[in-house]
C-alpha cells in the first residue's frame, strides 16, 4: 500500500494548483474549473484519511466525499448559470470586468 | 498445480513449465486476459457489420452483400481495406489532439464496459462490487467523445450536431440508469455476476418486463440508432458530429457504434435474461459464453429490426418521449417494484431457495401483475391525452369541413 | 505481486499522479478553455484512480459519472456558450506573480506543518487490509444512525441548485 503522506502530498499539490488558478486566471469558467480541482484535492484527503484510520467500522470519509460531490455539482450548475447570465448582460466573462460592487 | 485446465490456471502453469517467477506469470496472465477481453468485441464487430447489412437488406427486400467470399462474408474486410485507403484528413483550424483523441475515447468507452461482463461462470474480466454503476459511469464517457469531436472539427455543423447528440445522450441516461436500478434491486447486488446468479431460478425479464423495455429503448437511444438517429439523419442533415472525419477515424466511430449496439444486447442478456445461465453450464463453463452470445444476438436482432422498421422521430418528439414518457414511467416503475418487493417480503412469498424455478413463481406473479397494472395505467393515460388532442384538432377542423 | 520494492500499486500511484497533476497544470495553464476542460477531465479521471487505490470503488465510479459525465459536459457547454471568451490573449491577471507566490507559500506551509511530520508513518503494516463494503456505505446513507438527514439536505440542495440555475440562466421574456 502506498503510504498516507504520498496521497497528502499529491492532494496538497492539487489544491495549491487549483488555488493558483482561482487567484490568477481571468476567465470565470477557468476559475470555476480551478475550484473543482480544489474540491477534489479535499476529496482525496478525506478518503485517504478514512482509509488510513478506521476503514472497517465507519464509512465517514466516503460519505463526506459523496456529499462534496453533491456540493460540487450544485456549485458547478449555479456558477455556470451565473457566468452565462453575466455574459448575456456584459458580453464578458473576465472576472476583472465584473467589478460593479468593488469600491 | 496441474496443468490440465489451461484457462483457469494459466499463471501457475506458466511459472511451472517455463520457470518464470510467479509475479511475472501473473502479470502476463492478466495482460493476456485484458487483451482477449478487449479484442473479442472488436472481432465480433467485424461479423456484426455483415449481419447488419444482410439483415437490413432482407428487411428492405434486397439481397445485400454477396460478392466477397461465401454469402459476402468477407465484405467487412473489403470495407476495412477501402477505409484504410482513404485519405486521412484533419481539417484546417482543427484542434489536432482533441480531434484525434475523440474516436479513441468513443471506442474505449464501449470496450471498457466489457471489463465487468461475466462471459461464463468462471471468466469475468473483473467482478466489481459496483459493476452496474461502473457501466453507467463508463457509458457516460461516450458523451464526452461526441462533444470533443464536435468542437475539435472546427465546423459549425459538427458542433450543432454534437450539441444535439449530447442533449439526447444525457436525457436518455436518466431512464437508462433508473431502469438499471430495478435488476440491481431484485438481485440485491450491483455486481454483474451477482445479478446473473440471482436469475438462476427465474429471468428478470419475466418479473419486470417494463424495466426491460425501458432499458432496451433508452439503450437504443444511447447508441444513436434509428428511430433515435438524429445525430446522423443521413437523409436530412449532414452527418452530425463526425462530419469532418474520414478513413479509419470515421471507421472507429462506426465500429464504436456497432460495438455499442451489440454490447447493449449483451447487457440486456446479462441484466434481464440470465447472462450465461443455461443447462449444463456448471459442468462446462465455456457453454455459458455460447448462451450469453445467443441471448445477446436475439436482443441485437430485435434492435436491428427496430432500426429498420421504425421511422426517425423529430427532435422535439425525441425529447418529449423521454421526459414525458420514459422518465416518469421509469420512476413510477422503480417505486412500484420497491413496494412490491416489500409486499412480497411481508407476505412471505419470496423463495426459500432462490435457485429453484418453482419457488420463484409466486413472487414472479406478483411482480408481473404489478407491471401489467403499470402498463395498463400508462396506456390509459396516453390514450386519454391523445384522444383529447385529437378531439381538439377535430373541433378546429370542423368549420372548414362545413364550409366545403 | 511485487517486482522487488517497486509494487504495481506504486506504479499505478505514479501513473495517476501524473494524470492528476499534469491535468491540473493543463487546466490552469491552457490558453484555450476547451483544452482546459479536457485537461480537467484527465485530472479528475486520475483522482478516480486514487479512489480505486484507496479501496473506495463506489466513489471512483461516482467520480467518473458525476465529473466526466455531468460537470465536464456542463463546463464544456458553458465554454461554448461564451465562445468569444474561449481564447483570451491574456490568460492571467496582473497579480499572477502574487498568486504564484501565495500558492507556493501555502504548499510549503502545508508540507512543513502537516505532511513532513507524517513522513514515513502509516506504512503498509499498520492499515487494515479489508475495508467497509459499498453495501455498508449504502446502509449508512439511509439509516437513522448514519447520514440520512445530510442526504436529504443534499438532495434538497441539488434540487434548489437546479431550479436556481434554470432561473438565473433563463433569458428574460
Amino acid at each position: 500500500m502506498v503510504p498516507l503522506w504520498m496521497f497528502l502530498t499529491v492532494a496538497a499539490a492539487l489544491f495549491v494548483i487549483g488555488a493558483y488558478g482561482v487567484l490568477a486566471r481571468r476567465n470565470a469558467v477557468a476559475v470555476l474549473m480551478s475550484v473543482e480541482l480544489m474540491l477534489n484535492a479535499v476529496n482525496i484527503n478525506l478518503v485517504a484519511f478514512w482509509r488510513f484510520s478506521d476503514p472497517v467500522a465507519s464509512v465517514s470519509g466516503q460519505a463526506f466525499a459523496a456529499f462534496i460531490f453533491v456540493v460540487a455539482a450544485a456549485e458547478a450548475a449555479v456558477g455556470l448559470a451565473i457566468i452565462i447570465s453575466v455574459y448575456r448582460s456584459r458580453y464578458s466573462v473576465v472576472v476583472d470586468d465584473v467589478d460593479m460592487l468593488k469600491w | 498445480m496441474e496443468c490440465r485446465d489451461i484457462i483457469n490456471t494459466f499463471a501457475p502453469c506458466l511459472s511451472d513449465t517455463l520457470g518464470v517467477s510467479t509475479d511475472l506469470a501473473n502479470f502476463l496472465s492478466i495482460t493476456l486476459g485484458v487483451l482477449i477481453v478487449a479484442t473479442f468485441p472488436l472481432l465480433v464487430t467485424i461479423l456484426l457489420i455483415w449481419v447488419e447489412r444482410k439483415f437490413a437488406a432482407r428487411v428492405q427486400d434486397r439481397i445485400g452483400p454477396n460478392r466477397v467470399g461465401p454469402f459476402g462474408l468477407f465484405q467487412p474486410f473489403a470495407d476495412v481495406i477501402k477505409l484504410l485507403g482513404k485519405e486521412d484528413i484533419t481539417p484546417a483550424g482543427a484542434d489536432k489532439w482533441i480531434y484525434n483523441a475523440s474516436p479513441v475515447v468513443m471506442v474505449m468507452a464501449v470496450l471498457l464496459i466489457w471489463a465487468v461482463i461475466p462471459l461464463t461462470p468462471v471468466h469475468v474480466g473483473v467482478d466489481l462490487e459496483i459493476g452496474a454503476l461502473y457501466f453507467v459511469a463508463v457509458a457516460s464517457i461516450g458523451t464526452l467523445s461526441v462533444i470533443m469531436a464536435g468542437w475539435a472539427s472546427n465546423n459549425k455543423y459538427a458542433l450543432l450536431g454534437s450539441f444535439r447528440v449530447v442533449a439526447q445522450l444525457i436525457s436518455y441516461e436518466v431512464p437508462l440508469a433508473l431502469a438499471l436500478l430495478v435488476p440491481v434491486m431484485l438481485a440485491g447486488s450491483m455486481s454483474m455476476v451477482g445479478i446473473v446468479e440471482a436469475q438462476t431460478g427465474m429471468w428478470f425479464v419475466f418479473m419486470v418486463p417494463v424495466s426491460a423495455f425501458l432499458f432496451f429503448i433508452s439503450s437504443q437511444a444511447e447508441t444513436g440508432r434509428a428511430p433515435f438517429d438524429l445525430l446522423e439523419a443521413e437523409s436530412e442533415l449532414v452527418a452530425g458530429f463526425n462530419i469532418e472525419y474520414s478513413g479509419m477515424k470515421f471507421a472507429m466511430f462506426f465500429a464504436g457504434e456497432f460495438m455499442h449496439v451489440f454490447t447493449n444486447g449483451v447487457l440486456m442478456a446479462v441484466l434481464f435474461t440470465g447472462g450465461y445461465i443455461g443447462p449444463f453450464v456448471d459442468q462446462i463453463p465455456l457453454l455459458g459464453l455460447v448462451y450469453l452470445l445467443a441471448k445477446a444476438s436475439i436482443w441485437y436482432l430485435l434492435s436491428l429490426l427496430m432500426r429498420n422498421a421504425l421511422p426517425r422521430v423529430r427532435i422535439d418528439q425525441l425529447m418529449l418521449f423521454n421526459w414525458l414518457f420514459l422518465v416518469p414511467v421509469s420512476i413510477i416503475n422503480l417505486i412500484l417494484v420497491a413496494f412490491l418487493m416489500f409486499v412480497i417480503r411481508e407476505l412471505g412469498l419470496q423463495p426459500d431457495d432462490p435457485r429453484d424455478f418453482v419457488q420463484n413463481i409466486p413472487q414472479t406473479v406478483v411482480l408481473l401483475l404489478g407491471n401489467v397494472a403499470l402498463l395498463i395505467g400508462t396506456l390509459t393515460v396516453i390514450r386519454n391525452r391523445f384522444r383529447a388532442e385529437r378531439l381538439a384538432e377535430q373541433s378546429t377542423m370542423l368549420p372548414a369541413q362545413a364550409g366545403d | 505481486m511485487t517486482f522487488g520494492d517497486f509494487t504495481p500499486e506504486a506504479f499505478a500511484f505514479g501513473f495517476f499522479t501524473i494524470l492528476t497533476l499534469g491535468g491540473a497544470f493543463g487546466v490552469v495553464g491552457s490558453r484555450n478553455l476547451v483544452r482546459s476542460a479536457v485537461w480537467l477531465m484527465v485530472s479528475l479521471f486520475g483522482i478516480a484512480g486514487f479512489f480505486v487505490l484507496l479501496s473506495a470503488p463506489f466513489l471512483a465510479a461516482v467520480q467518473v459519472l458525476v465529473y466526466i459525465g455531468a460537470i465536464g459536459i456542463l463546463i464544456t457547454f458553458a465554454i461554448m456558450l461564451t465562445r468569444s471568451m474561449t481564447n483570451l490573449k491574456e490568460r492571467f491577471n496582473k497579480q499572477w506573480w502574487l498568486a504564484a507566490l501565495a500558492a507556493l507559500t501555502a504548499f510549503l506551509l502545508l508540507m512543513v506543518t502537516v505532511i513532513v511530520p507524517t513522513w514515513g508513518e502509516m506504512g503498509a503494516e499498520e492499515i487494515p487490509p479489508t475495508v467497509a463494503s459499498t453495501a455498508q456505505l449504502g446502509e449508512a446513507f439511509f439509516s437513522g444512525w448514519g447520514y440520512v438527514l445530510p442526504l436529504e439536505v443534499a438532495s434538497l440542495l441539488l434540487t434548489a441548485a437546479m431550479i436556481g440555475a434554470i432561473v438565473i440562466a433563463r433569458e428574460d421574456d
